[in-house]
């Protein structure tokens, strides 16, 4: 299972590209794995709203289950990827790059610091 | 994507057959009078088929031939009850006394229905301990709607506004958080523990004055009895919260354990599973719910319930009422009154012993499977099961076969796979039913079936990969059906581009 280096992850297995105070979010690729093929992806947020870590931001559908996707940390939704939702299949295809779901501005940097990364990841016990 | 060819070959369309000028039928003379229809509702052609009766009744046949039923075949879908629907129900059901009736006729002249309806309600309240009951509802999701709004008006009628949080555990039926947020519900998901309990922990830090109560299945749908069940009635109650039992596993339970007395408030009943009424394909269902004491003002009517006693030469009067504080309908009429006498007649052929004898052999033939099984696959809870049980659809020495896979191979056996992916907290999820109809040879070719499967998962991947290979369509793409949500009638030929 790949998981880049310079991203941080949750152990919900949302990824973060953290660039100044500016964070581009997605699902990793093990979550695109175990949904297996994405029919769905829905946006509930605007760009200009303000949430708080661990509130759901995006639903994503596979022929097998739904999954909810949530802030890995708070802050204000300035973009949101939507040419994903007419092409759900690059979540599968490319989820680190084509399928970035939402842009934000970080609002409480040290909350970055809780997050994981690729080697925590890696090594984050699962049921399966 | 499915050859159209080949689904020619199999049988052609109604369409297909007709020939112009053939005719199965003459209508009658009309016994009203003719009126023109207003202009413009007048069509100009109605391109109907054409076709005599024999061959409509042998193309629905064949059609009927190339599905699988509970009629033709196992059906282990787990968390859907699908036993045998005894003909005898279709009988009753037909009596002209209860077809031909009109549910706009004068209570007085439909006195028997009212009282098959007032019966009805008695054994159900009979067997669940429960004070009140709608037979309204028209299915099960539609039962947990009634049931969730009857808690929220309980709440309001009292001025307890704050109470907007339902607590659903992870392992629940996906309509269980979605009847909660149709009523306008905060959706709080309670994790399970390691033995497939609600975690108490987590549960009771969410009992507080916010809550509105738990929705809850048990035997849940891991097929496991809760051993919590108690504390965590307690917990809620303790909190001012209410306990919703989804009924949908009734069928491990019935004249064994009453939901009223281990502390449930409401709970749907699932005719269509527990007392063998017509399970899908346009069923259609039933959903009646039963409530405590303080919750039956809150029901919705009409309600059956004796007007009049009667006495030694007089049949009591049956009549319809509405509750006090009622809801409000939620069905027409009625409710699906036809389920209603087809369960009657389930409950009335069994009787109380039966029903219990029913549901003691459900729960014996899903632990004779998991028996059977264990050594074969993973059972991730592997604990005495009630009448369903869950295991893996996966090896780690297999990783390229999936529990769908299996489904699908299963299918070249002429056997029904079971619930897949569900519930979500189990990888690879295959969830068995195998209801109490079904005898030891048919549970054994099963099993025998199972372990096949998975020694040809081990040998010949592909066999499975590519399955399934005796049915009429080889693998759908399931991918493409859900992305391109395009149902058309017509054939790619005649597609306008």
């Amino acid at each position: 299972m790949n998981f880049p280096k310079e991203l941080k992850y949750t152990e919900n297995d949302e990824w973060v590209r953290v660039e100044g105070d500016e964070g581009t979010v997605g699902i990793t690729d093990y979550a695109q794995d175990q949904l297996s093929d994405i029919v769905f992806v829905e946006f509930l947020v605007d760009v200009g709203e303000t949430f708080d870590k661990g509130d759901t931001f995006a639903t994503v559908e596979s022929v097998k289950a739904a999954a909810d996707v949530y802030m890995p940390v708070s802050g204000e939704v300035v973009a949101i990827n939507e040419d994903l939702p007419d092409a759900p299949e690059q979540v599968n295809s490319d989820p680190y790059g084509e399928a970035w779901m939402i842009k934000i501005k970080v609002s409480d940097a040290s909350e970055l610091s809780d997050l994981l990364d690729a080697a925590g990841i890696e090594n984050l016990e699962r049921d399966h | 994507m499915p050859d159209l060819s080949t689904s020619l070959k199999v049988e052609p369309t109604v369409f297909d057959i007709s020939s112009p000028g053939r005719q199965g039928h003459y209508f009658p003379k009309s016994d009203v009078p003719q009126t023109n229809l207003p202009k413009g509702f007048v069509r100009e052609d109605l391109p109907l088929p054409e076709i005599a009766e024999v061959d409509v009744v042998r193309h629905f046949t064949r059609l009927s031939q190339l599905n699988h039923g509970v009629d033709t075949g196992f059906y282990p879908l787990g968390s859907c009850t699908m036993k045998y629907n005894p003909k005898i129900n279709e009988e009753t059901a037909r009596l002209a006394g209860f077809a031909k009736l009109h549910p706009l006729q004068p209570t007085e002249t439909v006195q028997g229905a009212i009282g098959l309806m007032y019966e009805l309600q008695e054994w159900l309240k009979e067997i669940s301990g429960f004070t009140g009951l709608s037979l309204q509802p028209a299915a099960g999701a539609h039962g947990e709607l009634t049931g969730v709004l009857i808690m929220r008006a309980y709440h309001k009628a009292r001025g307890d506004e704050k109470r907007v949080k339902m607590l659903i555990p992870d392992s629940a039926h996906g309509t269980n958080p979605a009847s909660s947020a149709m009523s306008g519900l905060k959706i709080v998901e309670i994790p399970s523990d390691s033995r497939g309990n609600i975690d108490m922990d987590a549960l009771c830090a969410e009992c507080d004055d916010t809550l509105a109560g738990i929705m809850i299945t048990n035997p849940n749908t891991l097929g496991l009895f809760d051993e919590n069940f108690k504390e965590v009635c307690d917990c809620v109650h303790e909190a001012g919260g209410l306990i919703y039992g989804d009924g949908a596993n009734f069928n491990a339970i019935m004249g064994i354990s009453r939901p009223a007395d281990i502390g449930v408030d409401v709970l749907h009943f699932n005719l269509h599973k527990t007392f063998s009424t017509p399970h899908g394909g346009g069923g259609p269902g039933s959903g009646p719910v039963g409530v405590t004491e303080e919750l039956a003002p809150f029901l919705p009517g009409p309600i059956a319930a004796v007007l009049d006693e009667g006495n030694a030469e007089e049949p009591p009067l049956f009549g319809l009422i509405n509750p006090e504080k009622s809801i409000g309908r939620v069905k027409a009429f009625h409710g699906h009154f036809g389920v209603l006498v087809r369960a009657y007649t389930y409950m009335m052929m069994l009787g109380g012993e039966g029903l219990k004898a029913a549901s003691e052999h459900a729960v014996l033939n899903a632990n004779y499977i998991q028996a059977r099984l264990r050594d074969t696959f993973t059972i991730p809870h592997d604990r005495i099961c009630m009448h369903e049980f869950v295991l893996e659809g996966h090896w780690d020495d297999a990783l390229d076969i999936h529990a769908l896979d299996i489904s699908k191979r299963l299918m070249d056996f002429g056997i029904h796979p079971p619930t897949n992916y569900f519930p979500l907290i189990v990888p690879e999820a295959l969830m068995i039913e195998p209801t109490e109809t079904e005898s030891k040879e048919t549970l054994d070719v099963f099993a025998d079936t199972m372990i096949k499967i998975a020694e040809e998962a081990h040998t010949n991947p592909e066999l499975l990969q590519t399955a399934p290979h005796n049915t009429p369509f080889g693998r759908l793409d399931e991918v493409k059906a859900a992305r391109e949500l395009v149902l058309c009638c017509w054939f790619p030929e005649d597609k306008e581009e």
